[in-house]
């Protein structure tokens, strides 16, 4: 067993971690290999009180080990973690973290009401049950068996036991997978309440809808290096500009040469032109092209955004 | 509200007793509840029990049949009890992602691995109560309260040693082939030791080396109670029980903390 309580040879340091930024998590110049495999390379990052911070990336992209590192169940090939200031493998900083992982099989026959009552004996001060139960919005299954639940009511479940231990830090990995979409809703409401309530979350997706509704910052991963950091926002406006679609005769090599277009596609019969100033090149296109039609002008989205975000890592 | 300097907690009797209550608890309700190791661990014993030992009053010269499976039946439900829940039960929970959630959070890993034993330890009460029960009823057995508490010591105690051959199979198994290589294990271990029927009855050369079989220790010690065993000599027993725990638990502490380097 852990002993819990600190002993008195260890520094100051110790006890009170330097947090010059007051940072509650930080992975600092991380690196992991798994054989000749690096999933995370001089990573570094950090998660401050009360922030929603999504890693967002795709599948491979080291998010899923970033977490594994900051929940202690790895060690780092090379770099410090540190979770509240301490070794994340310390019970005392595990009893203040709670965590929602990607469970292929939890134990099935365990009622709801009894995994909450198991996982809240886990923790010094916990939520109480119905607690719990409200905010993982568990209310009329809380005596079915988990075997019985569906997709989304497990997610739930999970989340509720994330919460059982009531946590300044809180990872959700992956959470609203297999949810529909009023489920999601939901899960996205109380994961922004627990940030009113000013806990901080880190949160992966592969759903960039979800960074864009919850975090306060995204973090975009690619093969385990970081692309891309700020609000969702200034994630959009990395890809700076708006799209053009239309059906023209323009040749594009022509269209490529007019200024402030960056790309351009070939979509069935239309083309379509990325630019950050559309008014501009769609004025010269119709001056050369009577015949242009099915003209459409939108928004760069933030999936557009992370494309063009990793791709740039993958070239 | 959120602050990251924190200070370290101290965690009293209380918190750790009420988490070991509920681990047990939780744990030996997840068993009771799964039928596939309820049928493995109670079942089986109860069925080869009513089939060859209530059924068979054979009564040879200084043995009561009956009386000697009840001893034999018990070793056997309770070595099932301790290779599947300690061996197929982590080995399924860590394949399932299931582990790395408890990992997470700040239960000691000394409270999962006692409330697996302990399970086992309850089963074994129920085996030895209800084998006991049959026999008594159904199959003629005579036992004096003494011998019904001594069994239930031996086997209770019986658990530790296969509780750590589970733990180490549990890290070198495939998970999915876990209840195989269990059956593969410990049905032709306890048949090799007397578990079943009287060791004499066996070939000559699997009577010599049942010797190195952590079975048979047990089944001796068991069948002792009744008088059964091959000699009165227990303490030899004893050691190589113990023995063979420190070799396991050596074993598994050895890859566990191999693997965890690389993790």
């Amino acid at each position: 067993m852990s002993t819990l309580t600190v002993s008195a040879e260890q520094t100051e340091e110790e006890l009170m971690p330097s947090h010059s930024g007051g940072e509650i998590a930080r992975l600092h110049s991380v690196t992991k290999r798994y054989g000749t495999n690096t999933a995370l390379d001089h990573f570094s990052f950090e998660i401050y009180p009360g922030e929603i911070v999504s890693l967002l990336g795709p599948n491979g992209a080291g998010k899923t080990t970033a977490i594994r590192l900051l929940l202690g169940l790895i060690s780092p090939t090379s770099g410090s973690v540190r979770v509240l200031g301490r070794n994340p493998r310390d019970s005392s900083a595990r009893t203040r973290i709670g965590a929602m992982l990607q469970v292929a099989k939890v134990p099935e026959n365990l009622r709801v009401r009894e995994h909450i009552d198991l996982f809240r004996s886990y923790y010094p001060k916990p939520l109480s049950a119905n607690e719990v139960v409200r905010i993982a919005g568990l209310e009329g299954i809380e005596d079915k068996f988990f075997g019985k639940l569906s997709g989304g009511q497990k997610q739930r479940a999970l989340f509720g036991l994330a919460l059982c231990g009531d946590p300044e830090l809180v990872f959700l990995d992956e959470p609203t997978v297999g949810m529909d979409i009023e489920a999601r809703r939901n899960l996205w409401t109380q994961i922004r309440l627990l940030s009113a309530r000013g806990k901080s979350v880190l949160l992966t997706t592969h759903y960039l809808e979800e960074a864009d509704a919850l975090a306060n910052r995204i973090l975009v991963m690619n093969k385990g290096f970081m692309v891309a950091e700020g609000t969702p926002t200034e994630i959009k406006n990395r890809v700076s500009g708006r799209r053009i679609r239309c059906v023209t005769r323009l040749e594009r090599d022509f269209v490529r040469t007019l200024p402030t277009v960056t790309d351009i596609v070939e979509d069935r019969d239309a083309l379509v032109i990325t630019t950050s100033h559309p008014e501009s090149v769609i004025r010269v296109m119709l001056q050369r092209d009577e015949t242009l039609h099915d003209l459409e002008i939108s928004a760069a989205a933030l999936e557009d955004a992370f494309l063009a975000l990793t791709k740039s890592v993958n070239q | 509200m959120a602050t990251s300097a924190i200070r370290p907690v101290s965690l009293g009797t209380p918190y750790y007793l009420n988490l070991f209550v509920k681990e047990t608890r939780y744990e030996f309700l997840k068993a009771l509840r799964n039928r596939m190791f309820s049928l493995a661990t109670l079942g089986f014993p109860i069925m080869f029990y009513l089939l060859f030992g209530v059924t068979n009053r054979h009564t040879g010269p200084g043995l009561n049949y009956a009386q000697y499976l009840v001893a034999g039946y018990s070793c056997f439900g309770m070595i099932a009890a301790a290779l599947f829940n300690l061996g197929a039960g982590i080995s399924a929970e860590r394949a399932q992602g299931w582990l790395e959630v408890k990992q997470a959070s700040p239960m000691p890993r000394v409270a999962y691995l006692g409330a697996k034993v302990l399970t086992c330890m309850a089963f074994g009460v129920v085996i030895v109560a209800m084998l006991m029960t049959l026999g008594l009823t159904l199959g003629g057995v005579h036992a004096t309260p003494g011998q019904i508490f001594h069994l239930a010591g031996v086997v209770i105690i019986g658990s530790i040693p296969f509780a750590s051959l589970g733990l180490l199979l549990s890290l070198i198994m495939p998970p999915n082939a876990a209840p195989g290589v269990i059956n593969l294990i410990y049905l032709p271990m306890s048949f090799c030791s007397g578990l079943w029927m009287p060791i004499e009855v066996l070939p000559h050369w699997l009577q010599k080396t049942a010797v190195v079989l952590p079975t048979y220790h047990y089944a001796q010690l068991a069948l002792n109670v009744f008088g059964y065993a091959r000699s009165s000599a227990t303490l030899i027993h004893w050691e190589a029980l113990a023995g063979f725990t420190c070799l396991m638990l050596g074993a598994s502490w050895l890859i566990f903390t191999r693997s965890e380097a690389k993790a």
